[in-house]
């Protein structure tokens, strides 16, 4: 597909960050407030594909390798696993939250109840959100500029 | 008739009685026993000091569970790039 008019290039350019902070935040809070890595991905790479509307899918495909988003969602996948595996050779069982209460990172335990938020808790879960908000969102984005682009060629549509 | 269609029938007869019993034996709500969701809320701030119990739960208490959403993300992620792949630039 081509590129759309002058208007709604600006407006994507205008919404684009806006759209990036709060994917990026729902997925770094995701142990804190509602969302998490699959949520806050599926919202980032939304707001990607708004550039593949805005901007058409040709100048996008040249801009972007297919191949180095795949090496990430890829990445994302062995860090998730890997860190259930950290957890298997640190706490004893496969998906153990073995950070908790080491005092490493992300070790902090809240009173039970209502309490404020405190980022540095929740052991293991801000890693893997990360790991899989980096997944969802490389493989949301693959797919799409995959498929928009092979819609736009000659020798597809016969 | 032939036997596959009897079959079928019968096969289906037995799968909706089956339903009909299990709609009518529980009534709306039930059962009301909620030990799991006690020790959820009563435990995950100091097993595993987060805040948010869904996160908990998907992340670490269910965490089989995304493994297997992530392996299907991934399986589409790569059938899709499979069947495009000859496109070039």
């Amino acid at each position: 597909m081509s590129e759309m008019s002058k208007i709604v290039r600006t407006l994507s350019n205008i919404t684009f960050p806006f759209i990036m902070v709060f994917g990026l935040y729902v997925i770094a809070h995701g142990h804190l407030t509602p969302g998490g890595g699959f949520q806050g991905g599926a919202v980032a790479a939304s707001g990607c594909v708004m550039l593949i509307v805005a901007y058409g899918s040709t100048w996008i495909f040249e801009k972007i390798k297919v191949s180095r988003l795949s090496a990430f969602e890829s990445l994302g996948a062995l860090g998730f696993i890997g860190v259930a595996f950290f957890g298997l050779i640190f706490g004893g069982y496969f998906f153990n939250n073995f950070l908790v209460r080491t005092g490493i990172l992300f070790n902090i335990i809240p009173e039970t109840g209502f309490t404020g938020s405190e980022f540095n808790t929740a052991g293991v879960l801000p890693l893997m959100n990360f790991a899989v908000g980096v997944k969802v969102i490389a493989g949301v984005f693959a797919i799409v500029v995959v498929m928009a682009y092979a819609s736009s060629l000659k020798e597809w549509k016969q | 008739m032939s036997t596959r269609n009897i079959v079928a029938a019968v096969m289906f007869s037995v799968l909706a009685v089956f339903f009909i019993l299990t709609a009518l034996m529980l009534s709306f709500g039930a059962p009301i026993k909620s030990q799991m969701d006690d020790y959820i809320i009563t435990h995950t701030q100091n097993e595993t000091g987060t805040n948010s119990a869904v996160t908990t739960i998907v992340f670490d208490y269910r965490g089989f569970d995304t493994l297997g959403e992530a392996t299907i993300l991934f399986g589409a992620v790569s059938g899709v790039l499979m069947i495009f792949r000859r496109v070039k630039k």
